[in-house]
């Protein structure tokens, strides 16, 4: 389970996290919206010990890792992948590489093993037989699906997505969602995503969390969600979002 | 007031870089250490840094030496002593510009690249998605840099003197018709190994030097474009000053 506890981290003269009390369900994929520069992806790099908070404790299974550093870090971050916006795939490697990249370095593996496992991811994304191409040749949606197959191939037990779909059309962003969905289906992962795609996170999300002013201001389940009666937060997501479909902005009102 | 507490702010920022330097390379060595050890990793540095500026540090040598020679020539000329033409090129090549000039080629080539690639790499979360698959990065991408310079740096001071003294030879004696035999002997006579050594310890310092200071700039590159170009500039100009100014203190040890 992932935990964190008092929060708080100042970036420069700014206060961006001011006491984060989170708890994310295992097993579960859960959304954290907020405006933009609220600090949501500072949020998810607390997750992964990218960033150490000023004060307060992030818990990941039983292990407060604000402290942590070096080889004790890296224990637990073995638990993890991450879903970068951009994808950061290693652009000097081919996208094979790029997913073989952890079985190699991590695990020490060769040869047909590697082979096999990052056919078995890229076939999963929809990427098959593209693993000869660099990251500069992919489109936007085929570089996060390469970067969804190098999270998936350690068959990691959380992963944590930043704004997967930023970038993308829409029907490309709703096939990112998709496949987000179906692998956590299959596989059962701890899914973190950080999104503006308001409403879309709706449908796909177990849970949502609202991280307004330094805090979260609300989670629950996304069908509770909806309901909030917290004026500000109603805003944001039926107006202050993109274009909100007439049935929930009709809902909404 | 004002200008005491500015100079105070900079003298802390100052303390600050120095150590947070300190910090980086000596973290990054100590990760060395520790398994897995990267000989790929280090054997690729070494074609890039090394093998890679193998042409432009002999282009740089032999015009080095060419112009020694014909400088010198025409200056000894004026006291009789073209004898020792020979010894005078050397000597200026092993001590002085044999390692600084190949460490300020290493600089301009491998130096500058290392720093916008490291910099992309930070720029583009390249770095930070290897410590999610907790992979440091430091032992990954800036240990191998930083012994494939310490390698190599040397190796091609030695070429750059080897290439230099003969591009001396080419002018001196089969151009302006000097004295073969004595161009050599005077070079067997006044060269010592004092020389060698000293030139092989400044090479190596300055291989430490250039990847320590263009792996740190690209390490903490701000995330821009211009914070790119920024580091860059800073990685290449800071090495080419520290260059010399450990050139002027080595020297001074060493004499």
């Amino acid at each position: 389970m992932i935990k964190l506890v008092g929060v708080e981290k100042t970036l420069g003269k700014q206060a961006v996290l001011r006491g984060v009390d989170l708890t994310i369900p295992t097993g579960k994929l859960t959304t954290i919206i907020g405006r933009s520069g609220e600090g949501k992806s500072v949020l998810l790099k607390h997750i992964i010990g990218l960033m150490q908070p000023d004060r307060g404790e992030v818990w990941i299974d039983g292990t407060d890792i604000a402290r942590l550093k070096g080889r004790a870090l890296n224990e637990v971050r073995k638990k993890f992948a991450m879903l970068f916006q951009g994808a950061a795939l290693f652009d000097s490697m081919t996208v094979f590489e790029n997913v073989a990249f952890p079985l190699r370095e991590k695990l020490r593996l060769k040869g047909d093993i590697v082979t096999k496992r990052v056919e078995e991811k890229l076939e999963q994304v929809g990427l098959k037989g593209m693993g000869h191409k660099f990251p500069a040749e992919l489109s936007g949606g085929m570089r996060k699906r390469a970067g969804l197959a190098r999270a998936l191939v350690m068959e990691p037990e959380i992963i944590l997505f930043d704004e997967p779909t930023t970038g993308l059309d829409p029907l490309m962003a709703k096939a990112i969602h998709d496949l987000i969905v179906a692998m956590q289906q299959q596989f059962h992962f701890t899914a973190v995503m950080v999104s503006h795609e308001i409403p879309e996170i709706f449908g796909i999300s177990d849970y949502v969390a609202m991280l307004k002013n330094g805090r979260i201001a609300e989670m629950a389940p996304s069908s509770e969600f909806v309901k909030t009666t917290d004026e500000e937060i109603r805003e944001f997501i039926f107006v202050g979002g993109t274009v909100a479909p007439k049935g929930l902005a009709t809902e909404g009102h | 007031m004002e200008g005491i507490a500015r100079i105070g702010r900079f003298t802390i920022d100052l303390t600050e870089q120095m150590g947070r330097m300190m910090l980086f390379v000596l973290s990054s060595f100590a990760w060395l250490t520790r398994p897995p050890f990267r000989f790929y990793q280090i054997v690729k540095q070494l074609n890039f840094i090394g093998y890679k500026s193998t042409f432009v540090v002999v282009l740089t040598a032999v015009f080095t030496g060419m112009v020694l020679a014909l400088q010198g020539y025409y200056t000894l000329r004026k006291f009789g002593s073209e004898a020792v033409l020979g010894s005078a090129v050397a000597l200026s090549i092993i001590r002085e510009l044999g390692p600084v000039l190949a460490a300020l080629m290493v600089t301009a080539r491998a130096g500058s690249a290392m720093t916008a690639e490291i910099g992309i790499m930070r720029i583009t979360e390249q770095i930070d998605a290897l410590d999610t698959m907790a992979i440091n990065p430091l032992q990954y991408l800036i240990g191998p840099k930083l012994v494939a310079s310490l390698i190599a740096v040397p190796l091609l001071v030695a070429l750059f003197d080897v290439v230099g003294i003969y591009g001396g030879y080419v002018v001196g004696v089969q151009l302006l018709n000097g004295n073969e035999g004595a161009y050599w002997s005077s070079i067997e006579s006044a060269v010592e190994w004092k020389d060698v050594y000293g030139g092989i310890l400044k090479s190596i310092s300055f291989g430490l030097l250039i990847s320590w200071v263009c792996c740190y700039k690209g390490f903490h590159t701000k995330h821009s474009a211009e914070g790119l170009g920024t580091a860059t500039t800073e990685a290449v100009v800071l090495s080419a000053v520290l260059i010399l100014v450990w050139d002027y203190f080595l020297t001074s040890v060493l004499l």
